[in-house]
């Protein structure tokens, strides 16, 4: 399981940061998609993968921490998660007021071939 | 007490005057005499302290770690000084109420003049060198906006950013040299370094600290090499040249050359320096005057004249000599101000300072010409006049100054032809301007001005008259207690005050300057009076050229290091940056990873390869389509997502799935709706695609993409396959349900363990929101996506009706089924909203939910449709969300604790039986609401944008332009 969640970060990331290096806003904004969820997945690795263990306590037993998936990385993550949507959102609009400013959607404002 | 209210009335009256209206001149004007009067009475009323010789000290601590408190001190010198700052800023205050045209924003004006008056006044009672410097700075920015006042105009904009840079450059050099003293002497205040005199004399800083404290005074006092921009900045309206180029801010310099004196002077290094600079200056400004067309123009040379002869008699290293220095700045003050408000006047007047086109103004206004002539003739130092007193003194120090024979036979003769130059100038712009005959018509027709206008300069007429034939009973005190300040050992050297001093060399002197000088004058108008010929002498030293080549040198190479050491493109940039990340990562991590694939093989789970296979070729299919195909690289992303939220739930995390899933639902939307803007994009169209330098990069990107995607994978397998160590989750597992209150640990992690976290993300969000709203009213669409849309082509085209029950269209189903969305989504939201404290879900999600269902009806019906119907306002849900949350957080404070503490509240209800009520459930409310308001505020919003290319094409282009010329 850990190699293919490894993979799947390795994959994300790099075609994250592919499309990032793209000239082209929308391809940026896919990139920056990618590599979030990169990112995400990874800060969710930090407590380990574990199966059926989800933190939520049956309150008519004492809680044995070893007993849950870790709840911080979680709690961390939700936060990136709810944050990287409005920055995907800002960076949206950011995008398309800049071709409604310069008339291209090159990243620099100014078409420069490829 | 009162020195702190002497400090700090200037600037409230600053901030009050800002406040008034824009032609409230006379309010204004009242207010800021009053400030000046006032501060001046103040001040007066301390003058028998200072005559008894006390100094006075008032400090405060300001940054005691560092030694340092806001210190108050004032003794004679800074007395007579801060009197003339006030008295002059008073006379100054009443000139300029009627020389403001009303056309002028008055507040502003006032305003900056009494915040000017402030920092002067905090320059002169500084008892502490770094305060001193602050204020010192101060005095350069605001004089900087004063000089600016008149901003449309370039001259003034030119001259306030030289006059700035030259002067704030030199306060930086002010600020090395008071480090140093501070360290030799072991402490900032000033008497701490008047104290250590020896010490620093003896030092090994000690020249350096010579030059920077006289690279600070100079650049102040425009003395040459740094009088340039003095001239320049005479585009500052007239009444804050009288004050600024007469009184105070050019006599900053020589006051603090004063006020080191007696630690820095007496040195062949302070001699040579200071004598040559004050030499130059002296000589230069007087010749320089000579040839100016603008009576300004005179006027600011030959302030750089009187200057350089207060800082020579500074260097002069003799007591008698800072006596006749002291003198000078006082009676340089009143004839220059005076001086000053008569070209103002004429300018008023006439509507022209042009010495060529100006003459024979005695007839016009004979009062103005009067005064005129009466400090022109103070400035020339003819006799009965207190010019005429220091000049005397200044002729008198120049023949003992130096040892050597050549210096005591230059000395003299230099300043005899100064006194030359000066009688010269000062006879020209007299005679040109109230004497003969106008050579054509002036702009104006010249009369006298308001008497309010002639009474700030016949006041200071009146006072160089009162000086000049009564010197001991008028300045004689005064002058005094100044000197004996200023030399702390007390050693005041003998002098007289006297008009008539016998037969002697200064008289001499005197007399030769007047002969000279009217000769110069009188062969300098047969030869018809040539104007900037003979200044080319002068361009040899020009350090306005000096000055503009250095600048333009600096911008050039900083320019060229730009280039070469950045760069303006975003993907180079990028790359850098990813480099940089790989390599940082790849030095950090060498040696510490330890891999073995072998032991986790077994345990993999086909289901889930299979789920990643997918994801995986998504990814990498998205990466490959983003270009030319949008919306199929913008679905394959959307299947990314649903991946990794799958992966959550696989892993025990069913609150991030959740999250993600809505995320990746409103973001799809989102993205959505962006498409509709986005250019055409062919393969065909770009042909330049497959050059040597496009394959170079793009395999550039591929290898960082690689090297970068290998690292994470690394990486993540090396922490994976390691055991977690010790963290604080133990605690969060142990306190969530008796401490939280809730069993779902990730939300009491969000909602009250790091509540305050929460707090700020939301309120980002809301920022956000409201950015995006504000952007996109601004923006408008590019021109080619409005012509190639649907709607455009086809005019004949209907909007849609908001009083069709349903909205006709082809999405007839979706949008009856749409409609019954919404109550389904509210129900949904709010149930997990509730059960979010202790099973999964919560405010956040729970408002997704609620958001998607809004936007699913704009996207089916429509959004004229819609809105008929049903008004969101996203703001005050935004709003209210934001006071909710922040409510729930001070509830805490009702039961004295932290703010965001957890309260709970347990009552027994009739039928319901115990209730469990917790302020963190209000905070969630306001995440709820917050999030709710702020999704739909960013897709209305975008949704709205299509709604605007139905509007006439030419009103569109005729607000875009505005507001691309705004």
């Amino acid at each position: 399981m850990e190699l293919i969640y490894s993979l799947a970060v390795g994959i994300f990331c790099a075609c994250g940061v592919w499309l990032v290096l793209r000239p082209r806003t929308f391809q940026v904004i896919l990139g920056l998609a990618l590599l979030s969820y990169a990112t995400n997945l990874f800060i969710f690795a930090m407590g380990r993968l574990t199966l059926d263990r989800p933190p939520l306590i049956d309150p008519n037993v004492v809680p044995d921490p070893s007993l849950f998936d870790d709840p911080i990385p979680q709690a961390l993550v939700l936060t990136a998660i709810v944050i990287g949507f409005a920055t995907t959102a800002l960076f949206l609009v950011m995008l398309i007021a800049a071709r409604g400013f310069t008339g291209t959607d090159h990243v620099d404002g100014v078409e420069k071939g490829d | 007490m009162t020195l702190y209210l002497v400090l700090l009335l200037p600037f409230l009256g600053a901030l009050g005057a800002g406040l008034f209206r824009a032609n409230a001149r006379n309010v204004e004007a009242w207010l800021a005499a009053a400030v000046a009067i006032s501060c001046a009475i103040l001040l007066g009323r301390l003058y028998p302290e200072m005559a008894a010789g006390e100094v006075l000290r008032v400090s405060v601590d300001w940054m005691p770690q560092y030694g340092l408190s806001f210190g108050l001190r004032l003794d004679g010198f800074a007395w007579m000084f801060a009197m003339m700052v006030t008295v002059i800023g008073a006379l100054v205050v009443v000139y300029a109420r009627y020389y403001m045209s009303p056309a002028d924003p008055v507040p502003r004006f006032f305003s900056f003049l009494l915040a000017f008056m402030g920092s002067m006044l905090g320059v002169v009672l500084s008892g502490n060198l770094i305060q001193l410097v602050v204020f010192w700075e101060l005095t350069s920015f605001t004089s900087f906006v004063l000089i600016a006042y008149w901003y449309h105009r370039a001259d003034a904009r030119a001259g306030a950013r030289m006059a700035l840079t030259v002067t704030a450059a030199g306060g930086t050099c002010l600020l090395a040299a008071v480090l140093m003293l501070g360290h030799i002497a072991g402490g900032y205040e000033l008497d701490d370094v008047l104290a250590a005199t020896q010490a620093i004399r003896a030092h090994e800083f000690y020249p350096w600290i010579v030059v920077l404290v006289l690279l600070g005074a100079f650049t102040k006092s425009a003395q040459f090499p740094f009088h340039f921009w003095l001239p320049r900045a005479m585009a500052a309206p007239t009444p804050v040249s009288a004050y600024l180029h007469s009184a105070t801010m050019v006599k900053a310099g020589v006051f603090l050359l004063a006020r080191m004196w007696p630690v820095l002077s007496g040195t062949d290094v302070w001699f040579a320096i200071v004598c040559s600079a004050g030499l130059a200056s002296l000589l230069l400004g007087a010749y320089a005057a000579t040839f100016q067309r603008d009576m300004k123009g005179v006027l600011a040379y030959s302030t750089i004249s009187h200057l350089g002869l207060i800082t020579l008699l500074l260097g002069m290293n003799s007591p008698l000599a800072l006596v006749a220095a002291v003198f000078h700045m006082l009676n340089h003050a009143t004839f220059k101000a005076s001086l000053f408000m008569a070209a103002g006047i004429v300018d008023h007047e006439t509507g022209t300072r042009d010495l060529q086109r100006l003459g024979g103004l005695y007839h016009a206004m004979p009062i103005t010409a009067t005064l005129a002539i009466v400090a022109a003739a103070a400035m020339a130092g003819v006799p009965l006049l207190n010019g005429f007193l220091s000049k005397e003194m200044f002729f008198a120090e120049t023949i003992f100054a130096g040892e050597e024979l050549w210096v005591r036979i230059a000395l003299p003769a230099v300043a005899t032809v100064a006194g030359m130059f000066s009688v010269a100038y000062s006879a020209r712009f007299i005679r040109q301007v109230f004497f003969g005959k106008a050579p054509g018509e002036l702009p104006r027709e010249p009369h006298e001005p308001t008497r309010w206008m002639l009474l700030p300069s016949a006041t200071l007429v009146l006072a160089c008259l009162l000086v000049g034939t009564l010197p001991a009973i008028t300045v004689g005190p005064v002058l005094e207690l100044a000197t004996r300040s200023i030399l702390v050992d007390g050693r005041m050297p003998k002098y007289s005050l006297a008009v008539w001093h016998g037969l002697n060399t200064p008289l001499m002197m005197s007399a030769a300057a007047f002969i000279g000088g009217i000769a110069i004058h009188l062969f300098l108008t047969r030869q018809g009076h040539p104007v900037g010929v003979l200044t080319p002498l002068f361009r040899r030293f020009d350090g306005k050229r000096a000055f503009a080549v250095t600048r333009v040198t600096l911008v050039r190479a900083a320019t060229t290091l730009a280039r070469i050491m950045s760069s303006t493109r975003l993907q180079t940039q990028l790359a850098l940056i990813v480099f940089f990340i790989i390599a940082l990562a790849a030095v950090a991590t060498t040696g510490h990873l330890g891999i073995d694939v072998s032991t986790h093989l077994a345990t993999i789970d086909p289901a889930f390869a299979l789920l990643w296979l997918v994801g995986g070729a998504c990814a990498i299919g998205a990466a490959l389509q983003a270009k030319f195909h949008r919306l199929a690289a913008l679905i394959m992303v959307g299947c990314a997502g649903l991946v990794t939220s799958l992966t959550f739930a696989w892993f025990s995390a069913p609150d991030l799935a959740l999250t993600q899933v809505s995320v990746e639902a409103v973001t799809t939307v989102l993205l959505l709706l962006g498409l509709r803007w986005m250019p055409k994009r062919l393969p065909m169209d770009l042909p330049n695609r497959d050059t040597t330098r496009a394959r170079a990069r793009r395999l550039r990107d591929a290898t960082l993409a690689i090297v970068a995607g290998l690292g994470m994978a690394v990486l993540a397998y090396a922490v994976l396959t390691q055991p977690a160590g010790p963290s604080i989750r133990d605690f969060i597992v142990e306190n969530a349900l008796p401490r939280g209150g809730g069993q779902n640990i990730v939300n009491v992690i969000l909602v009250d363990f790091r509540g305050f976290d929460t707090f700020g993300e939301i309120t980002v969000l809301g920022i956000v929101a409201l950015t995006i709203y504000k952007l996109l009213r601004r923006f408008r669409p590019a021109p080619e996506v409005m012509t190639t849309s649907s709607e455009k082509r086809d005019p004949s085209r209907e909007l849609p009706d908001p009083r069709d029950p349903v909205p006709r269209g082809a999405l007839l189903v979706p949008a009856i089924l749409g409609r019954l969305l919404l109550p389904m989504a509210g129900v949904v939201s709010v149930f997990f909203l509730l059960r979010g404290h202790n099973a999964p879900g919560g405010g956040f999600v729970g408002g997704l939910v609620m958001a998607t269902g809004f936007i699913a009806q704009y996207l089916v019906n429509g959004t004229l449709w819609v809105e008929s119907r049903m008004r969101i306002h996203p703001q005050y849900w935004i709003g209210g969300g934001l006071l909710c949350a922040a409510g729930a957080g001070a509830l805490a404070w009702f039961a004295s604790k932290p703010f965001l503490s957890a309260i709970v509240w347990e009552p027994k209800l009739p039928l319901i039986g115990k209730l469990h009520l917790s302020s963190v459930l209000l905070f969630d409310l306001g995440v709820y609401f917050l999030v709710v308001g702020t999704t739909t505020l960013m897709l209305i919003a975008l949704a709205h944008q299509s709604l605007r290319s139905h509007r006439r094409p030419a009103e569109h282009d005729a607000m875009t332009s505005v507001r691309m010329v705004r």
